[in-house]
């Protein structure tokens, strides 16, 4: 564990009065997929909008590639268009095809010909199944296709690093599975990723290592045999109890 | 309706009233010389129009501006639409179409139809700038979120993600401000420019009958209801898609 793809110091956030995120040290390594699991309101999207500068930190570090993002004067368009962000209610653009949901940041953020930024878009659309799809605006496509379009778009710019916020959250169950489906892909692929999720039988699966956070802190990690099987923490316990009582793992 | 209809027909100066203002003699004879003065409303407000869209786009854009750098700019910009959208439109016209000729700088125009052109604007800019910033700002901040996190800069997200989509939801309002518009351009027949009602008047004082403002109200109103009825299509079109969105 370097942390050459991201590195988090003594991370901290606060929402006015609310501390939000209390001190997060966190690495990742290329290829890395990390799973964020942990109550609601633990701070598993606060985490991810942090990284992605969506969110400006009050105290510590976030170090991409080697490079300190969090310090000032950052060009803060520069170091977005390496990371990609999905989440959870999608977030579409509405009042566009989904092609152009998918082009547009490479032609505006990247300024890649149209014609160029077209083909990589439908090289991703056919590759993810949504091909047939790329003419329709998001209204007329489900939740699981809406998803995978949003995936779809954020690869588009070809990130190092993509951060998934609880995808499958706002899905049917029906359609969580095809979303799934497309970051094992990925995981498969080697893209690294922090996953914050709900779904532990996927994080079980997918994740290289899992993080459990409460109350901003991440309060223990480890391999998912580690975390899923004998966790160390009694917190970690309580947590996953809940989550077996409600059937989700 | 049928009530008010009889009371006002059995009204004892009925009779004066429609001798007044129902001369079918002096419609038939004025409506030409009434519509070539409407011609000057119809100048005024197009001309004012082209100038507002844009003009207060760019205030609205101004306004919402992030961070204490650009706070000059947004306190300027409230002010200006604090000001032009507390005074009376015909005051402003009066101000500007009288005072700013009567300075004597001749690098000034002079002319009242241009002074007429700018106080609609600066009035109208007010207003409609008002108008775009409630689009901008009921579009959802996630959309934001999402451009920016593709690394669009605040501008570009603003241009391409943003701004058509709150400019489409408040197009049936910015045609209820032009109607308006519309509407004030009589107005400027205060400052002697003969348009549609200063025309009405002139006639009016020579034969003593308020025929010619029937006229006039006949000019504005059959312009402004076609426009009322595609405000209504728009709004009942987009209420339609917004359900089959929902429904899909």
């Amino acid at each position: 564990m370097t942390g050459d793809a991201l590195l988090m110091e003594g991370v901290h956030k606060s929402f006015g009065k609310l501390e939000v995120l209390r001190g997060i040290d966190l690495s990742l390594d290329e290829h890395d997929v990390v799973c964020l699991i942990g109550a609601s309101g633990s701070g598993k999207s606060t985490l991810l909008r942090c990284v992605n500068l969506l969110e400006q930190i009050e105290a510590g570090r976030i170090v991409i590639g080697g490079e300190d993002v969090t310090r000032r004067g950052v060009d803060v368009n520069r170091v977005r268009r390496e990371i990609g962000i999905v989440f959870q209610a999608f977030n579409l653009f509405p009042h566009m095809s989904v092609l152009d949901n998918v082009t547009l940041a490479p032609r505006k953020a990247r300024a890649r010909p149209r014609a160029e930024a077209t083909a990589e878009a439908d090289r991703l659309l056919l590759r993810f199944g949504l091909a047939d799809k790329r003419d329709e605006y998001p209204d007329r496509l489900s939740g699981g296709q809406q998803q995978r379009v949003a995936i779809v778009r954020a690869l588009a710019m070809q990130p190092r690093l993509l951060l998934l916020d609880e995808v499958t959250s706002a899905l049917d169950p029906e359609l969580v599975a095809e979303v799934l489906d497309v970051i094992r892909e990925l995981a498969g692929g080697g893209m690294t990723m922090l996953i914050a999720t709900h779904e532990m039988g996927f994080a079980r699966d997918v994740a290289s290592r899992v993080c459990f956070l409460h109350e901003g802190r991440i309060l223990e990690q480890g391999s998912p045999e580690e975390i899923f099987g004998s966790p160390r923490e009694e917190r970690t316990r309580q947590f996953l109890q809940r989550i077996v009582a409600a059937g989700r793992l | 309706m049928t009530t008010i209809v009889v009371v006002v027909t059995r009204s004892p100066g009925w009779e004066a009233f429609k001798a007044y203002f129902f001369n079918w003699d002096y419609y038939r004879e004025s409506f030409p010389e009434i519509l070539d003065a409407f011609w000057v409303n119809v100048k005024l407000f197009c001309l004012a129009e082209v100038i507002i869209l844009p003009a207060a786009l760019l205030l609205a854009v101004l306004r919402s501006l992030p961070g204490p750098v650009f706070f000059p700019i947004r306190a300027l910009a409230i002010v200006y639409a604090d000001l032009f959208r507390g005074m009376p439109t015909i005051l402003v016209i009066f101000m500007l179409g009288f005072g700013m000729p009567a300075l004597g700088l001749s690098w000034i125009p002079d002319s009242q139809f241009f002074w007429a052109v700018v106080s609609l604007t600066l009035v109208y800019t007010a207003y409609v700038s008002e108008v775009y910033r409630a689009g901008i700002e009921s579009v959802h901040s996630s959309q934001t979120a999402a451009a920016r996190s593709l690394g669009l800069s605040h501008g570009q997200a603003l241009r391409f993600v943003v701004l058509p989509q709150a400019v489409r939801r408040v197009i049936p309002p910015l045609l209820n401000d032009f109607i308006g518009l519309q509407k004030d351009t009589a107005l400027v027949g205060t400052l002697g420019v003969v348009e549609a009602f200063r025309q009405a008047q002139i006639d009016q004082a020579a034969t003593f009958n308020g025929t010619y403002y029937l006229v006039a109200a006949t000019l504005f109103v059959a312009i402004t209801i076609p426009l009322a009825r595609f405000t209504d299509w728009l709004v009942a079109r987009d209420r339609r898609r917004q359900q089959a969105g929902r429904l899909a």
